[in-house]
């Protein structure tokens, strides 16, 4: 339980997806210009992130680690599949993408209806794949840190994009120098709001 | 038949130099951004992603590009994340047979150029309405503007965070040790390169005012 907990709190602030790792960062920038858009595409990628950490786990560890095939016949143990992984886990987030769409769109077309198009651009939200292969380097032992991993790190991503979102929104009645406007302005923030984030990076658990 | 295009037309070098400069991917259409912060904080790894990406880009666009008549567009997105994904597993194989160190420096992210949006963002916007030469043109022009952002970003994140370029140690070959100077650690942390393409952003767009956005 202590563990599971570590690797929650880690994943959101310490090893926040955003400012730790600048992943996500495209549809970070692009679709945080209103709080409410960016709590939307936040909650999608909580979601997604929740259900493709745990399905690339168990994928991996039944199907592309090296003796992992044992289970069908011992003379597999030889086989390594893990060339194919990129493969597999974008096939897997591809697919859920599609799944979280079509059942979103049935039971709740108003949240359907704000989402949009960032529904299907979450498939290319790398932030997502890059919870799969962190998954994958650090070998999480049992689903249930993997799974853990997976909602934390989509927690930790809908706070980054909340938060800038709130700043963007306050940004528009300041007086910044117009090259600066816009995206370079939310760059320099960006930066700041990692400065601050580097505070918990002396946190050991 | 019409008459023929020449290979290097002015219409087809445009291809190239536009994304250099003002319509570099990273800078003014927001792509590929994560990559381009992650590793450059020195300059050989990021010069290793920077040909990674060029080649996959430059592949991916060329096959996407002849195939690109006989796809449903309502599969498209599987289609072009399969291309990907394959070039991306080929360059990771070589990387990992002749640079296995700078390899286990990129970590994941050699892996995720497959979700680099630079990728999808030319497939879909160039390869999917181009014949396979322009596409060709199109990624190399996109991959060397991804690539200046990441020589630029990494030459001074190595330069000033750990006095070397290249590996090679110049300040201390140019004895400013001596005087006092010391490292800047904060140029080597993640935090910085944000800042740092916040800068190059407004000194371009100080450049080019047409990029300039409305209020």
């Amino acid at each position: 339980m202590q563990n599971l907990f570590d690797i929650f709190v880690k994943s959101i602030f310490i090893e926040n997806m955003v400012f730790a790792y600048f992943l996500g960062m495209c549809s970070y920038l692009a679709i945080s210009r209103s709080v409410k858009t960016a709590s939307g595409l936040g909650i999608a990628v909580i979601f997604v992130m929740a259900m493709t950490v745990p399905i690339d786990y168990l994928l991996e560890k039944y199907l592309m680690k090296p003796g992992s095939l044992t289970w069908l016949s011992p003379g597999l143990a030889d086989v390594d599949l893990s060339f194919l992984s990129f493969m597999v886990f974008i096939a897997v987030i591809a697919s859920m993408t599609q799944l979280v769409e079509m059942v979103v769109e049935k039971f709740s077309p108003s949240l359907y209806n704000s989402l949009g198009i960032f529904l299907p651009l979450i498939a290319v939200n790398c932030a997502i794949l890059g919870g799969s292969l962190f998954m994958q380097e650090r070998e999480y032992n049992t689903l249930a840190e993997a799974t853990v991993f997976g909602v934390g790190s989509g927690i930790g991503w809908y706070l980054a994009i909340v938060s800038i979102a709130a700043i963007r929104e306050k940004l528009r009645y300041s007086n910044i120098p117009a090259p600066l406007r816009g995206l370079g302005i939310s760059f320099i923030i960006t930066g700041l709001m990692a400065i601050a984030f580097m505070s918990f990076m002396g946190i050991k658990i | 038949m019409s008459e023929k295009e020449s290979l290097l037309s002015k219409k087809n070098l445009k291809l190239i130099k536009d994304p250099v400069n003002e319509n570099n991917p990273v800078i003014v259409q927001i792509l590929g951004i994560c990559s381009a912060l992650a590793v450059t904080v020195k300059m050989k790894p990021a010069f290793v992603m920077a040909i990674s990406l060029t080649v996959v880009l430059a592949a991916s666009n060329v096959v996407y590009s002849l195939v690109r008549n006989y796809i449903p567009p309502r599969i498209r997105i599987i289609v072009q994340l399969t291309i990907i994904a394959t070039m991306v597993i080929l360059v990771d194989e070589i990387l990992k047979a002749y640079v296995y160190d700078v390899s286990k420096q990129l970590s994941v992210f050699v892996g995720l150029i497959i979700t680099n949006c630079i990728l999808m963002g030319r497939l879909e916007a160039f390869a999917m309405g181009n014949k396979p030469w322009p596409s060709l043109l199109d990624a190399l022009g996109n991959g060397a503007g991804y690539s200046l952002i990441l020589i630029v970003v990494s030459f001074i994140r190595e330069l000033f965070g750990s006095g070397t370029v290249w590996g090679y140690p110049v300040m201390e070959k140019l004895g400013v040790y001596h005087t006092g100077y010391v490292n800047n650690g904060f140029v080597a942390l993640p935090p910085f390169a944000l800042i740092l393409v916040g800068i190059i952003i407004w000194v371009q767009r100080s450049r080019v005012r047409k990029l300039i956005e409305k209020q």
